[in-house]
C-alpha cells in the first residue's frame, strides 16, 4: 500500500491542454474520487497515474518512488476499466490468475490466491466460467478481483460501474466500499456521477478543462463550493450574482444577501452567492420568517415537481428561477403562480470570488 | 402465393445452374481420371491406373514436393512477417503509415504476370538468379499483402483496453502479445496462413519465370507436361491438387466464420 502524490502535473495532445498543472496529494489507505464534465482531464490524470502515459512535466510518486517515467507494468498498480477488459479467451480463474502467473508465481500459490480473491468479490464457485457466460455485475467483480490479486500499490478505478444499470450500481457501490475497506488499499475513482463521488469517497477532486478546481471531503465540498462550477457540479445550488458588501453582496436591484462563509472577498469586488436549495425555506409569506433566516426574497412558484419524500419548486423572482427543495411533511402545498417568500440563513451562504 | 413460390424455385435453379458452372468441368475432370480411356472415350471404365503411372512420374512427384515445401515454407515465413507488420500497424502512430497501409493493395492488383516479369529482371539483378530461392522469395511477397490485410481485420475487432488491462497486471509486451493479443487474433493468423498456402500452391505465372527445368513446382511441371502431349495422368494430378486446395478452402471459410462470431 502506498499513497500517491501528483504534482505540477501536465500533459498536452497536440494543441490541447488534457492536463494543465496538476497536484494533489491521494492519502495512504484513502478511497478518493476524480470528477469531471468529459474532457475535464480526469482519465488523462488517471493514465498518468496508470502509466499508460507519461506526463509532459511534473512528478508522480507512487510510496514515495518517483515513477513518472515508469512504464504501466513496472508499477505495481490494478486498474479497473470502464468496459472490464477481461480476457474473452480464458476462464474468469485465469483471468484473475493472469497477473500472478506473468510474475512466475507458483501454481500453488497462485491458485490459493485466486480463490481467495474470488472468495472477496463472492464469486467462489464461479472460476470455471468463460466471461461471457456472466452477468455485467459479475464481471465487474471478475476485473476488480483480478485487479487487487496482485497485491498492487493502488487500485485505479476508470468509471469501473458506468456500464452497470442504476440498481446494480447501487450495490456495487456498496460492495466496492466494503472490499476497499478491508484490504485498505489507496483507491482512485474516476467518474462523472456526482452521487456516486460523494457516497463512495473520502475525498473529491472536481477537474475541469485539465485544472484541478477543488479538492477535499465531500462535506466540504458541497458545503464549501469555492467556484461557481463546483457548486453547481457536485449537487445543486442558486447562485446569486452581485457586488460584495464585506459581510455578502448587493444584487443589481439593490438586494442584499449576507453570506457567512466562504471566500473573503473585498468589498466592491464582482462576488457571487451559492445557496443550496435544500437549505432555503419557502412560505406563503403569511408568517414571520424563522429569527437566523436573515436572507429573505419574494417570488413566485412558477412550477412545483413532485418526487416522493420532496418536491422541487421552481420560483421566479426578477428575472432569475430559484430552485427550492421541501421534504414531505404532508404540509399543505403551494399551488403554481402563488406568490412566496424564501428565506434562508447566512450560514447556508457561501461566498465566492468571482 | 404462388409468386412467391415460383420465385423460390428460381433462385433454387439459379444456385444449382450457378455450382454447376462452377464444379462441372472440375467434375467431368476428375470423373476422367479414373476413366480407363485416354481420350475421354465413353462408356466410362472405371481405373486408378493414371494415378498408379503418376506414382511413376519422377518429374511430376519432385515438383510436387517442391511445391509443397515451397507453399509450407511461404506460409510461415509470411504468416509471421505478416502478423507482425499487422501487430505494427495496429499498434503504433508513425509517419508513413497511411501510405505503408495503402502500398499493400497494389501487389494484390497487379497482373502476376507484371509481377512476375519484374522478379524476374530483379532476382537477375542482384544475382540470385532463377531457382527454388527465388521462386521462395516471390511467393513470399505475394503472399504477405493476403496475411496483413486479413489478419488487420481480425485485429480491428481487438478491443485495445485487453492489452492495457494485461501490462496493468504486469505483463511485458511479449507476455502481452503471446497470452492475449494472439490468441485473440489466431483465426486471423490461421486464415491468413491458409491463404498464403493457397497463393502458393496454386502460383503459376511467377513461378513459371522464376523456375529452371530442374527445379519447378507443380503447375510448371502440368503446364510442361501438357505442351509436350496430353495424359490422363494430368487429369489424376490435377484432382489430387483440387482436392487439397478445396479442403484448404473450406478450411479457410470456417476460420473466417469462426473470425466473424464474438
Amino acid at each position: 500500500m502506498a499513497g500517491v502524490q501528483v504534482a505540477n502535473v501536465s500533459r498536452s495532445f497536440g494543441a490541447h491542454k488534457a492536463l494543465d498543472d496538476v497536484s494533489i496529494d491521494f492519502a495512504d489507505g484513502g478511497f478518493y474520487a476524480l470528477l469531471g464534465p468529459s474532457g475535464s482531464g480526469k482519465t488523462t490524470l488517471l493514465r498518468q497515474i496508470a502509466g499508460f502515459d507519461f506526463p509532459d512535466a511534473g512528478r508522480i510518486a507512487i510510496g514515495g518512488e518517483s515513477v513518472e517515467r515508469v512504464p504501466v507494468e513496472k508499477r505495481r498498480i490494478g486498474m479497473v476499466f470502464q468496459n472490464y477488459a477481461l480476457f474473452p479467451n480464458m476462464s474468469v480463474a485465469d483471468n484473475v490468475a493472469f497477473g500472478l502467473s506473468v510474475r512466475g508465481e507458483p501454481k500453488a500459490t497462485i491458485a490459493t490466491e485466486v480463490q481467495r480473491a474470488l472468495d472477496l468479490v463472492q464469486l467462489g464457485k464461479l472460476g470455471g466460467r468463460k466471461p461471457h457466460q456472466l452477468s455485467g455485475g459479475q464481471r465487474q467483480r471478475v476485473a476488480l478481483a483480478r485487479a487487487i490479486v496482485t497485491k498492487p500499490r493502488v487500485l485505479l478505478l476508470d468509471e469501473p460501474l458506468g456500464a452497470l444499470d442504476k440498481a446494480l450500481r447501487v450495490d456495487m457501490q456498496i460492495e466496492l466500499k466494503r472490499i476497499q475497506r478491508e484490504i485498505g488499499i489507496t483507491t482512485i475513482f474516476v467518474t462523472h456521477d456526482q452521487e456516486e463521488a460523494l457516497t463512495m469517497s473520502d475525498r473529491i477532486g472536481i477537474l475541469r478543462d485539465g485544472r484541478l478546481v477543488q479538492e477535499g471531503p465531500p462535506e466540504e465540498i458541497y458545503d464549501r463550493p469555492q467556484s461557481e462550477f463546483a457548486a453547481t457540479f457536485l449537487g445543486d445550488a442558486n447562485i446569486f450574482r452581485g457586488d460584495a458588501t464585506g459581510s455578502g453582496i448587493r444584487l443589481p436591484d439593490g438586494t442584499t444577501i449576507a453570506a457567512s462563509t466562504g471566500a473573503s472577498v473585498p468589498a466592491g469586488a464582482k462576488a457571487s452567492c451559492a445557496v443550496r436549495p435544500e437549505r432555503i425555506r419557502i412560505s406563503t409569506g403569511a408568517a414571520k420568517p424563522d429569527a437566523g433566516n436573515a436572507n429573505t426574497l419574494k417570488g413566485q412558484v412558477s412550477r412545483r415537481i413532485f418526487a416522493g419524500n420532496n418536491s422541487t419548486y421552481f420560483v421566479d423572482r426578477d428575472g432569475q428561477t430559484l430552485k427550492v427543495i421541501v421534504q414531505n411533511t404532508g404540509a399543505e402545498r403551494l399551488a403554481e403562480g402563488q406568490p412566496v417568500v424564501l428565506s434562508w440563513s447566512p450560514d447556508s451562504t457561501v461566498l465566492i470570488a468571482a | 402465393m404462388a409468386t412467391t413460390r415460383i420465385l423460390e424455385w428460381l433462385g433454387r435453379f439459379y444456385v444449382v445452374l450457378l455450382l454447376g458452372f462452377l464444379y462441372l468441368p472440375i467434375i467431368i475432370m476428375a470423373a476422367m481420371s479414373f476413366n480407363a480411356s485416354p481420350f475421354y472415350q465413353l462408356p466410362f471404365e472405371w481405373t486408378t491406373d493414371w494415378y498408379a503411372s503418376l506414382w511413376q512420374n519422377e518429374q511430376l512427384i519432385a515438383a510436387t514436393w517442391n511445391s509443397i515445401e515451397i507453399a509450407v515454407i511461404t506460409t510461415l515465413i509470411s504468416t509471421v512477417l505478416g502478423s507482425m507488420a499487422s501487430l505494427a500497424f495496429y499498434r503504433h502512430e508513425f509517419r508513413g503509415k497511411k501510405v505503408l497501409q495503402a502500398l499493400l493493395f497494389p501487389p494484390i492488383a497487379i497482373p502476376w504476370l507484371i509481377t512476375g516479369t519484374a522478379m524476374l529482371i530483379f532476382f537477375f539483378g542482384v544475382g540470385i538468379g532463377r531457382g527454388l530461392v527465388a521462386i521462395l522469395l516471390g511467393h513470399v511477397a505475394l503472399a504477405l499483402p493476403y496475411v496483413i490485410v486479413v489478419v488487420s481485420a481480425r485485429l480491428q475487432t481487438f478491443a485495445p483496453e485487453l492489452e492495457e488491462a494485461a501490462r496493468s497486471l504486469g505483463a511485458n509486451q511479449w507476455q502481452v502479445t503471446m497470452r492475449v493479443t494472439l490468441p485473440w487474433i489466431m483465426p486471423g493468423v490461421i486464415a491468413g496462413g491458409l491463404f498464403a498456402f493457397a497463393v502458393s500452391f496454386d502460383q503459376f505465372v511467377v513461378s513459371y519465370f522464376l523456375s529452371t527445368p530442374g527445379q519447378t513446382t507443380l503447375p510448371v511441371e502440368i503446364y510442361a507436361a501438357i505442351r509436350k502431349g496430353f495424359t490422363p495422368e494430368i487429369n489424376a494430378v490435377s484432382t489430387i491438387i483440387i482436392a487439397v486446395s478445396m479442403a484448404l478452402m473450406l478450411l479457410t471459410a470456417r476460420f473466417f466464420k469462426f473470425g466473424g462470431e464474438k
